[in-house]
């Protein structure tokens, strides 16, 4: 039933596009994901899956497309990076308003300017208000296992909303992992048929999709949206505890590494988990009490719950690759102060912005984070709320 | 080709009740073009006086399968249905001969839309695309747009004491098109249904892209009464402004060669947007325009000569 190969990010990820096998892919090369539509391409050009592939040429006609597919009652999936979202963020809330269930696959890169290819998490921060699910992923084998609970919450009748699943770019995109993947058919039956909620090409009924919308009803449909959003969590824990029944690993809105007693706690996304985790390890050798909670579901942001953990925190770091540029520190953060500021007990919370434009987050980097979250638990004082670390 | 009887017995695809303009020569021309398909359609629009107008929620004047996603992607939208209805057929699970009309104004077309058009076309989808091309943004009070003509005051580009309008020519769209060697590629006008209609079944009868450009006189933007837009529609081809004719493999033909070709300024003098031209120390730039129109229409006829017209 499984079976354990090597493959990149990448690979994973169009590994799983090729299980899926929508009916329709339309995308755009761009670095560092644009080896899933290659791969995928060889998938279409030898026989392999039943999608129709259009070739677009830019992001903007690929989410376009994708849209257009999605609402004609096929299974649609697209996949980009940096730009190439950027460049999709004007029909990105026309893909939630339209209540299209859009599986894409996005490689996390620094957004322009200036021009850099490699890793941070500026692009779908900045794509976090459009009404799409966005999941991270740490590794190729969580890259491959959300991309197919994606369907499945995308695809949820409470649900009806775009997905994207991201990898960080190069990290993981191009790194090559011991991951299991499942047999075609197991993966077939687990993300089911297409349920084509809305359908364009039923000449019986025939609909009017993308109407404008005035000041009477407007409001109300951004409202359900929201709700949407909402309900969305509960199917996001139910898809991913029944994934765990079915193979053999749980996922939830976040992971706890090592916070059952913990008294302080690094907070982060991606990639990153994974150094830092090796760091909790030392300093609990050390003695220090401190835990990990890795981000895995950004939107619909999990408030509550973070904040039901967190609190029970002396001191909380948060380390992210994004900057609000003269915000009250990154989106994470922000985020993460404002879900805890309701709780009687809180922690403190300090910021520290990392690894922008791929810069390398060292061990010593970590270190330094780590013995700062030690003080501050130990103190209470907090000497600098919001710090680069990593930059000259 | 059928009869304008025939034609007339056609159920309404899109119905009255919409909001356009008194005088509109969009929903004419949709309405034409849909007549003239006997398939069931499936209908994309840009951004724009059409969509705006016919489908304000919770109120939709279409009959037909209608789909809007934003200014600049009708086309790229088009690709992604056709794309989709091509899969599912491939896989049994649609049986029905569908269509598919993609409708932009000219600002979705020849210049927001420009890229999207051109990348569908490059890619060979089974659609038509329509632009309903009135020379301006006239959904957003008469912007200048790569199609407005030379010395047409528009309200970005609008005649003044030192300006006479628009200083640039007119972008060729049908050209651009018919470089894109797509297997039809066509000018047709809001004012001639025989002309519309035959091109439209022509159109119909050809898989891959299509491209029919439609001059749609626009009574707000261009400045006339709202009951002369077919008159001006087809004195906009008698004074060879704008020609009518088809290219279909390449093969150009002239679809209508005016008997006696009329002054431009037949076609100028009804528009208030032209109005400024007329003052005596223009007089050299109208002749400029004539001089303009009568080259393009002398180029038009040789190529349609090359291929033995």
């Amino acid at each position: 039933m499984v079976q354990v190969v090597a493959k990149t990010g990448n690979e994973a990820m169009a590994e799983a596009m090729r299980q899926i096998n929508p009916d329709v892919v339309a995308a755009y090369p761009i670095t560092p994901a644009t080896e899933i539509v290659m791969i995928f391409s060889q998938f279409v050009a030898d026989g392999l899956v039943n999608t129709q592939y259009v070739p677009v040429e830019s992001e903007h006609s690929a989410m376009s497309a994708t849209i257009a597919a999605s609402a004609a009652g096929a299974r649609a999936m697209t996949g980009t990076s940096s730009q190439g979202l950027a460049l999709m963020y004007e029909l990105l809330p026309i893909a939630s308003a339209l209540r299209l269930p859009i599986v894409m696959p996005e490689v996390n890169r620094a957004l322009s300017g200036p021009i850099n290819i490699h890793n941070d998490h500026s692009d779908t921060f900045a794509a976090r208000d459009f009404g799409w699910i966005q999941i991270f992923s740490e590794n190729s084998q969580e890259a491959y296992d959300n991309m197919l609970q994606a369907v499945r919450i995308a695809e949820h009748p409470k649900v009806k909303l775009p997905t994207m699943v991201t990898t960080d770019g190069f990290i993981i995109s191009h790194c090559l992992e011991k991951i299991e993947v499942f047999e075609d058919d197991v993966v077939k039956n687990y993300v089911g048929k297409f349920p084509a909620y809305t359908n364009l090409l039923d000449l019986k009924n025939p609909v009017t999709l993308g109407a404008l919308d005035l000041q009477n009803y407007y409001f109300e449909h951004r409202r359900q949206t929201a709700e949407a959003m909402k309900s969305a969590k509960e199917i996001i824990l139910e898809v991913g505890k029944d994934f765990g029944k079915k193979f053999g690993r749980e996922y939830g809105f976040f992971e706890e590494y090592k916070m059952d007693d913990a008294e302080m706690a690094i907070v982060c996304l991606g990639s990153i988990a994974g150094s830092a985790k090796s760091v909790v390890d030392e300093y609990r050798e050390k003695g220090v009490k401190v835990g990990l909670m890795k981000i895995r579901v950004y939107r619909p942001f999990p408030a509550e719950e973070i904040a039901s953990v967190l609190e029970r925190m002396k001191a909380v770091a948060v380390v992210e690759k994004a900057d609000g540029l003269a915000a009250k520190g990154g989106p994470l953060f922000d985020e993460i102060r404002s879900a805890l500021y309701d709780k009687k007990k809180k922690p403190s919370v300090i910021d520290f912005i990392v690894g922008l434009g791929g810069r390398e987050v060292t061990h010593k980097h970590l270190n330094e984070i780590f013995d700062e979250l030690k003080d501050l638990a130990a103190t209470g004082i907090v000497k600098e709320l919001i710090q680069y670390k990593g930059v000259r | 080709m059928a009869t304008i009887k025939e034609l007339s017995l056609q159920e309404d695809r899109l119905t009255g009740g919409h909001r356009m303009c008194p005088g509109c020569g969009a929903p004419v021309i949709v309405r034409q073009v849909l007549m003239a398909v006997k398939e069931p359609v499936v209908i994309v629009s840009a951004t724009g006086c059409l969509e705006v107008s016919t489908t304000i929620f919770p109120y939709s004047a279409w009959k037909v399968p209608f789909l809007h996603s934003a200014f600049e992607n009708s086309a790229a939208t088009m690709s992604g249905v056709e794309a989709a209805y091509t899969s599912l057929k491939k896989q049994g699970k649609i049986k029905d001969e569908i269509r598919f009309i993609a409708f932009g104004g000219d600002g979705g077309t020849y210049d927001i839309g420009f890229q999207s058009l051109s990348g569908a076309m490059e890619r060979g989808h089974d659609m038509l695309y329509v632009c309903y091309d009135n020379q301006a943004y006239m959904n957003t009070s008469i912007q200048r747009s790569g199609a407005t003509p030379r010395g047409a005051s528009t309200t970005t580009e609008p005649a003044g004491k030192v300006k006479q309008g628009k200083v640039m020519t007119r972008k060729d769209l049908t050209e651009c098109m018919v470089a894109h060697n797509i297997p039809y590629a066509a000018q047709s006008v809001c004012g001639d249904w025989r002309d519309l209609t035959k091109k439209v079944e022509k159109a119909m009868s050809i898989r891959g892209p299509k491209f029919i450009n439609v001059l749609q006189p626009c009574q707000l933007g261009w400045g006339y009464p709202m009951d002369k837009t077919v008159e001006l529609g087809k004195t906009a081809v008698d004074t060879c402004f704008w020609p009518l004719y088809e290219v279909e493999n390449g093969k150009y033909t002239i679809s209508y060669k005016p008997k006696d070709k009329k002054p431009l300024v037949d076609f100028l003098k009804p528009q208030s947007r032209f109005r400024h031209l007329f003052k005596p120390e223009n007089a050299q730039l109208l002749s400029e325009l004539q001089a303009d129109v009568d080259k393009k229409w002398a180029l038009l006829q040789k190529k349609a000569e090359c291929f033995g017209a």
